[in-house]
């Protein structure tokens, strides 16, 4: 049962860090002394934390390299702040929000089941590159589309405005590349951190499951996942899909943290996807607190490097390969044990109540 | 005829198959019986791990027939196969490296143990009752396997011989009817291989299963298998009681040479 406890304190040490995150924030809320800059990162902070732990799902416990995860953000901004617009005030703020996420959720998980049955039949690179491909589609789908609701229904057209054939009480929703505008702005640091703690509670949970052992085991031997009975696609399209809906999560908390949507290359494009890889892999794939960690310091970090003017991106690019050896460099590592149990060694042995931990032998 | 088959818990009729131009196992046929432990030997390259990727549904064959129990499981998918009542080991180990020896087993506790990935994700509902059925079974079915103070570790660390006997308890634990073991003594030094006979044993006994074991360590054959049959380049060579077959002159030949 030790591992289990293990599992058991490593979730709540990753909880109670979001959580002691969240009253620090607050308390600098409350006396004042955030810059406003910093008060503008909050809530991208939590959408960048809950996309970190929702690829990791994908590359980390089940194992397949996933390069649009933007993509699925993007549906789950777009489907929610649709729903935005044509609720409009007829509901409180509250509500509106609360269904956005369940619409959000649900629109980029049938997404990720549709896009995942195909890609999900490839292997390493390819998969990598395919699922690159359909995050590029996405938005670029999304780039080009007209959408309108007047008393007839919903009217949808790739060409123009006019091509809608809006009647008189009609009213424009999305106006392709410029995307959708007058939205409610109603997403707070608050409701950020429980969409987050409700992200790693599903993770957590899922990893401690029958179904969480699947994919891991699909993950480690395909071959041998099989030999047991385990239908290993199955495994990887439920985390896959599981992985988009959490990313449309993101997707919602992003949309309704601003004006104006628009699909650009920058927010919904492969950089964006390749940003969130990089919070996974320097967190350390499969480590759902290292790369929410990493999302924390690389949303931060550029922001605060704003005053080395020009350097910034240099900065930017010896941080990441300064964490990337301090993580995976194997002196290092081993340096780091060391130091760990030269500081650490004593308080253990002494939680162990004498016993020394099956593992050391 | 019918009745005659009903005696077999494993009937296989005139297998082939063939890799390109190569005819790998060339029509093969064996029956075992009811918790019988039954040997499958012939050297190198004679076709025997080709046998069990048949038999698991890895390859199909071109031709013939697999029965288990009465059911036809000719052309099935492997994880199908499983679920009728054939498990497996493999000739080159096949753990979840990362997972942790209990969790090895587990895995293979899936199929019988259900919940739905609802209860999966908000441990509501079943989950808690199901996952302490889960882990008391697999605790049992490590501790047959003397794995229980390994039960956190890593099925990387552990040591090779460990390695195979997890392989053994993760193919139980999906409660077969038929167990194939792939060369499970293959690496071992002469007292682990006498503690793996005493293991398969014990298993023929305690689970009530029936055996089929690729092996070419001759002392562990003749120790325990009831039955053999001897397998060169795709054909059978001979098959009977395991002393018979050992003194058959085409079988020293085949393994000697002239």
């Amino acid at each position: 049962m030790n591992m289990k406890s293990k599992k058991i304190r490593s979730n709540i040490i990753t909880f109670g860090l979001v959580i002691v995150f969240y009253a620090v924030m607050e308390a600098m809320l409350v006396t004042g002394s955030m810059s406003s800059l910093m008060k503008g990162l909050l809530v991208p902070l939590c959408y960048y934390m809950i996309l970190a732990a929702s690829l990791n799902l994908v590359v980390g416990i089940s194992g397949e390299l996933s390069l649009g995860h933007a993509g699925f953000m993007c549906i789950g901004a777009f489907s929610s702040a649709v729903f935005a617009r044509m609720v409009g005030d007829s509901i409180p703020g509250g509500a509106e929000l609360f269904i956005s996420v369940l619409i959000g959720a649900a629109f980029a998980a049938i997404f990720g089941f549709l896009i995942g049955i195909p890609v999900l039949r490839l292997r390493g690179d390819y998969l990598a590159i395919v699922t690159l491909a359909f995050g590029e589609i996405i938005k670029n789908v999304i780039n080009a589309v007209y959408l309108g609701v007047d008393s007839n229904g919903v009217h949808v057209s790739l060409k123009d405005v006019k091509s809608l054939g809006l009647l008189d009480d009609g009213e424009v929703i999305i106006k392709g590349a410029q995307g959708i505008g007058n939205l409610p702005r109603n997403a707070t640091f608050t409701i950020g951190i429980v969409l987050l703690l409700i992200t790693l509670f599903i993770i957590t949970n899922l990893v401690n499951s029958r179904q969480g052992r699947a994919i891991m085991s699909s993950r480690d031997n395909r071959i041998a996942a099989e030999s047991v009975g385990l239908n290993v696609s199955e495994y990887k399209l439920t985390a896959f899909v599981i992985s988009a809906a959490l990313a449309g999560v993101a997707g919602v908390l992003y949309s309704h943290n601003l004006a104006n949507l628009q699909a650009t290359s920058k927010n919904f494009g492969y950089n964006q996807s390749i940003l969130i890889l990089v919070f996974v892999v320097l967190g350390g794939i499969g480590n759902i607190r290292g790369s929410l960690i990493a999302a924390l310091v690389l949303t931060i970090l550029p922001e605060k490097l704003r005053f080395f003017n020009d350097y910034r991106m240099l900065i930017y690019a010896i941080v990441l390969i300064v964490m990337m050896i301090m993580t995976s460099a194997p002196k290092v590592v081993a340096w780091r044990k060391m130091v760990a149990e030269k500081y650490f060694k004593k308080s253990r042995e002494t939680e162990a109540g004498g016993k020394t931990d099956a593992k050391e032998v | 005829m019918a009745e005659n088959n009903e005696k077999y818990l494993l009937d296989v009729s005139n297998i082939s198959i063939s890799f390109g131009g190569l005819k790998a196992v060339d029509d093969f046929s064996i029956k075992i019986k009811k918790n019988e432990l039954y040997g499958l030997i012939g050297p190198n390259g004679a076709g025997k791990t080709t046998v069990f990727n048949l038999l698991t549904g890895v390859y199909k064959a071109d031709t013939g027939f697999i029965r288990l129990d009465g059911q036809d499981i000719t052309g099935k998918k492997t994880t199908e196969i499983n679920k009728t009542g054939i498990a497996r080991t493999f000739q080159n180990i096949r753990l979840f490296n990362n997972l942790s020896v209990i969790d090895n087993v587990k895995v293979g506790l899936h199929e019988k143990h259900r919940y739905s990935l609802f209860e999966g994700i908000t441990h509501l509902g079943k989950y808690g009752r199901v996952e302490k059925e889960i882990t008391e079974k697999a605790y049992e079915l490590i501790k047959v396997f003397e794995l229980q103070d390994f039960a956190d570790f890593k099925a990387s660390q552990l040591p090779y011989g460990k390695q195979r006997k997890l392989e053994i308890a993760r193919a139980l634990a999906t409660d077969p009817k038929l167990i194939l073991l792939d060369e499970p003594a293959a690496g071992m030094n002469p007292q682990e291989t006498q503690e793996l006979m005493d293991t398969i044993r014990f298993v023929r006994d305690k689970f009530d299963m029936t055996v089929l074991l690729i092996e070419h360590d001759m002392k562990l054959v003749s120790g325990i298998c009831d039955r053999l049959t001897v397998l060169n380049f795709g054909h059978m060579l001979a098959e009977g009681d395991t002393k018979e077959v050992l003194n058959d002159p085409k079988v020293i030949k085949a393994y000697l040479g002239d």
